[in-house]
């Protein structure tokens, strides 16, 4: 098996991993995490592509990954920080409603 | 699929039925399926960009190729991508009030009085993290500043030395002594000195070569330096901020005490 | 230096702009300085989008191609990125400038509650402009990977917008809208990884030349279209659109669903019918026709069973949406223009539509914050005599109503027109029936509000203001929700001047 098709595999099977714990998974934190898996599918996808001929990577996709890795930190921190607020208010509601 | 987000362990009454997730495993993996088949069997002719960017290398101000692709050829994309980071930092900073937004003198949610670091008294200590953090925390500093040096030419650059800058911020944090406060004026500087130097360095440049983020080539691998210091501050601080809204959020659920326990929260 | 002075310095200006807005009202202090300098920003990029629409429009076609686009630092596509601009998208961005003026004064009052503890101005503002640079770099940007990071900035600013109130309805709604962003900007981002894998190059010029009807740019272009149906809330992807449309501020939701839906219609039509072309089958493009059908029928239907007026306004733009879908079946109708871009008749139609559906749209929501402000709440049963108190507000709405059913003389009257002619031109006469049916149904919602308002007739009903005396509206409110109102009227009157701007670049 070629390393290219290993990691085609590997990279749209996480993909597909991701798509199916978004979907199915009831509690926040996974969909939060099948995201990410998700997003690692396509970055594992964007390097394997990397490799040239004459042995020296493209630096395109690199910058793209490393571009694509920050803006997915970004995405999971908010999506982490709106889920606590929500947590938190529901907690509050909780106390006062009894 | 995505009512209301479900926030407690072993909830199954939100749960899909058996049947739902069979048929959605079975819808995903075949369109999973053809998609490794359709890339499989396309054979790709290999692309003119590395040898472009290999060509343009020496005008480019550094020598390693991802770094002037990130702050030459595409500079745009990065210049965005701080602007991202500059997005949620907005969004997650603690909040403020009318009164004492322009008058720091009035207590507001923080009580730290408009300094960026300040030291909490009768905290709960841990003296083993403190203890190794005297010897940590320089030792970081000095790594991030290798990385950003060394992201000519070798692999580094600003994002990494950045978040190792905001490690080192998540272990002092973490030991307890001291307490960040992100409204005070210092820390919306350093959130902002990233995208306001990527801006005076994009304009600069253009009033010499005449279009904007062209870098003159003599100047450019000085430029480029100037932008990753400013950035890897920027970032540094906007990591720092992100992880202390995070974990600042009291859950009320855990019930031994944590660290965050003296600090004031980022509740509404 | 005498480059530097050409006219395309415009083009980064208006990303450059917003973005100088952004850095300096997240370093100001006090809401009346932040709000101060947006206003500033929003004339100023007005200014600028007027003077290059001049330029474009008198000297456009006599210029060289390149003038058209601007490459960043130099180096020029595929190394670098190039910024570009056409008929469609200079039409997007002037949308997007007088949008941005005139809500950006709506929110300098909307914000500023005299009793209010907690400044929310301090995160509005920054995110604001953040927003405004996503959209304008987005409409000018020709370069696929760039193209994505513009849309995570405009989905995160969104997302942070939408959850501004912090309440427990708006987090939610803006967490499911950040979710399903999320996912489509990752199917969005692999096609970008099949294209370049395929074709070597970023840029979308090269691509629209280069292309080949393969079964992987089929792929990609699929992707591609999953990923912006999830963004532009097509039926059956539009689960999270009225929740959090509804649940946002006022001037939040108007942009949202005046522009920000746009925005990733706009790339399903730069990629179906110019970049992708070549992929783009017959069979898909009537399916996006299909699905816009039911966006029409299922959202109108909600909107009539809507009971809050800011959910009933959120599903009629679920419905509006629909009618943008039918561009691409009415373009297989021109023939063979679907090689010549983002031209054509069908074009200038959804154009036309989208520019009248955007001013009336967000005058409905102003409409409906003014009330949400004045009443404390929008249930539309308890709006009974609302013509007593607020009649500016409810001549908008009624003006805006028009524009959206396609009444003459509005813009949605001829942004209709034009498209009934395409499709009668192609003698395919089942869009015309639900373009018809469509408006039908839209005046069914819009008389319902209007009738309960005007019409008090159950008097135990009648509407209170929460306290009459200090919650008074500062005039300007009503007025920038009455002024996009009227735009729509002036619009109508004044076709030739949309029409002409969508065909600049064609003789190129």
């Amino acid at each position: 098996m070629s390393q290219d098709l290993l990691y085609i595999i590997a990279s749209i099977g996480l993909f597909g991993i991701g798509l199916y714990g978004l979907i199915v998974a009831p509690h926040i934190i996974r969909k939060i995490l099948a995201i990410n898996i998700m997003s690692i599918g396509v970055f594992m996808l964007l390097v394997a592509s990397a490799s040239t001929v004459n042995g020296t990577p493209d630096p395109v996709l690199h910058a793209m990954v490393l571009t694509g890795i920050v803006v997915a930190i970004a995405g999971t921190a908010l999506a982490l920080f709106l889920a606590g607020k929500i947590h938190t208010l529901g907690q509050a509601s909780d106390k006062d409603g009894h | 699929m995505f009512h209301t987000p479900d926030l407690k362990e072993h909830n199954h009454a939100n749960e899909l039925s058996v049947v739902t997730r069979i048929l959605c495993a079975i819808a995903i993996g075949t369109l999973s399926l053809s998609l490794i088949i359709v890339l499989i069997l396309t054979d790709n002719p290999s692309s003119s960009l590395p040898a472009l960017v290999q060509h343009q290398l020496t005008q480019s101000g550094v020598q390693n190729p991802v770094t002037a692709v990130l702050l030459n050829f595409r500079s745009y994309d990065t210049l965005l991508e701080i602007g991202v980071l500059l997005i949620v930092a907005v969004a997650m900073l603690p909040n403020s009030n009318f009164n004492s937004d322009i008058n720091p003198d009035i207590p507001s949610d923080n009580l730290s009085g408009g300094r960026l670091v300040s030291v909490v008294t009768n905290a709960q200590v841990n003296p083993t993290l403190e203890a190794v953090l005297r010897w940590l925390v320089p030792m970081i500093v000095v790594m991030a500043g290798y990385m950003l040096w060394t992201g000519a030419s070798l692999p580094g650059g600003a994002f990494q030395s950045g978040a190792l800058l905001a490690g080192a911020g998540v272990l002092v944090q973490l030991s307890g002594r001291l307490q960040f406060c992100f409204t005070s004026t210092i820390a919306k500087l350093l959130i902002t000195i990233g995208l306001i130097t990527f801006m005076i360095v994009a304009v600069g440049v253009a009033t010499t070569t005449g279009v904007i983020l062209q870098y003159p080539t003599e100047l450019a691998g000085p430029l480029i330096l100037l932008i990753e210091i400013a950035a890897t501050l920027s970032i540094a601080t906007i990591l720092l901020l992100l992880y202390n809204s995070l974990a600042t959020q009291i859950f009320e659920m855990s019930p031994e005490p944590s660290a965050f326990n003296k600090q004031p929260s980022a509740q509404e | 230096m005498d480059s530097l002075l050409n006219v395309d310095i415009l083009l980064p200006m208006l990303v450059g702009l917003p973005l100088i807005a952004a850095i300096l009202t997240t370093l100001a202090k006090g809401h009346g300085l932040r709000a101060s300098i947006s206003i500033a920003v929003a004339l100023i990029q007005l200014i600028i989008v007027v003077a290059l629409l001049s330029w474009l429009s008198n000297g456009g076609t006599s210029l060289e191609a390149q003038h058209q686009r601007y490459s960043l630092g130099g180096w020029g596509a595929p190394l670098g990125i190039d910024l570009t601009i056409d008929g469609f998208s200079a039409l997007m961005l002037a949308l997007t400038a007088t949008l941005t003026l005139v809500l950006t004064v709506y929110s300098r009052y909307y914000f500023f509650e005299p009793h209010a503890q907690l400044d929310k101005t301090a995160r509005f503002w920054p995110l604001w402009w953040l927003l405004i640079v996503g959209i304008n770099g987005l409409f000018l940007s020709g370069d696929i990977f760039n193209i994505y990071v513009t849309l995570e900035i405009i989905g995160l600013a969104a997302v942070a917008l939408v959850a501004l109130d912090g309440s427990r309805a708006a987090l939610t709604a803006a967490l499911r809208y950040l979710l399903v962003g999320l996912l489509g900007s990752l199917c969005y981002l692999l096609a970008v990884a099949l294209l370049y894998r395929t074709y070597g190059t970023l840029d979308l010029a090269q691509l629209s030349v280069i292309a080949e009807p393969t079964a992987i740019t089929w792929a990609a272009l699929a992707l591609i279209t999953t990923g912006l149906l999830l963004k532009t809330a097509l039926v059956p992807l539009h689960f999270w659109l009225p929740l959090a449309h509804g649940s946002a501020p006022a001037p939040v939701s108007a942009i949202l669903s005046a522009l920000v839906v746009k925005t990733s219609f706009y790339l399903l039509a730069r990629f179906w019918l110019d970049a992708l072309a070549p992929a783009s089958t017959d069979y898909g493009l009537i399916m996006l026709g299909i699905l816009g059908a039911a966006a029409i029928f299922w959202g109108s239907i909600q909107a009539l069973r809507a009971t809050r007026l800011k959910l009933m306004v959120a599903y009629s733009t679920v419905a509006q949406l629909g009618y943008l879908f039918l561009l691409f079946p009415l373009v297989l109708s021109t023939g063979d223009t679907r090689d010549a871009g983002l031209t054509g008749p069908a074009v200038s139609a959804i154009a036309y539509f989208i520019v009248a559906h955007a001013c009336a749209k967000a005058a409905m929501f102003l409409v409906a914050g003014n009330i949400m402000r004045t009443f404390g709440h929008d249930d539309i049963a308890r709006l009974h005599g609302l013509a007593k108190y607020m009649p500016l507000s409810l001549f908008t709405f009624a003006i805006a109503g028009a524009s959206l059913i396609g009444l003459p003389p509005s813009a949605g009257f001829i942004s209709k027109w034009l498209l009934l002619n395409v499709a009668i031109d192609a003698a395919q006469w089942w869009w015309v029936i639900i373009i018809l049916s469509g408006g039908l149904m839209a005046a069914m919602y819009v008389f319902r509000v209007l009738n309960i308002a005007f019409i008090s007739v159950d008097e135990k009903a009648q509407i209170e203001p929460k306290h009459l005396p200090t919650n008074k509206l500062p005039t300007i409110m009503p007025l920038c929700a009455f002024f996009l109102a009227m735009l729509t009227i002036a619009l109508g009157f004044n076709a030739e001047l949309i029409l002409d701007l969508v065909t600049i670049g064609d003789d190129v």
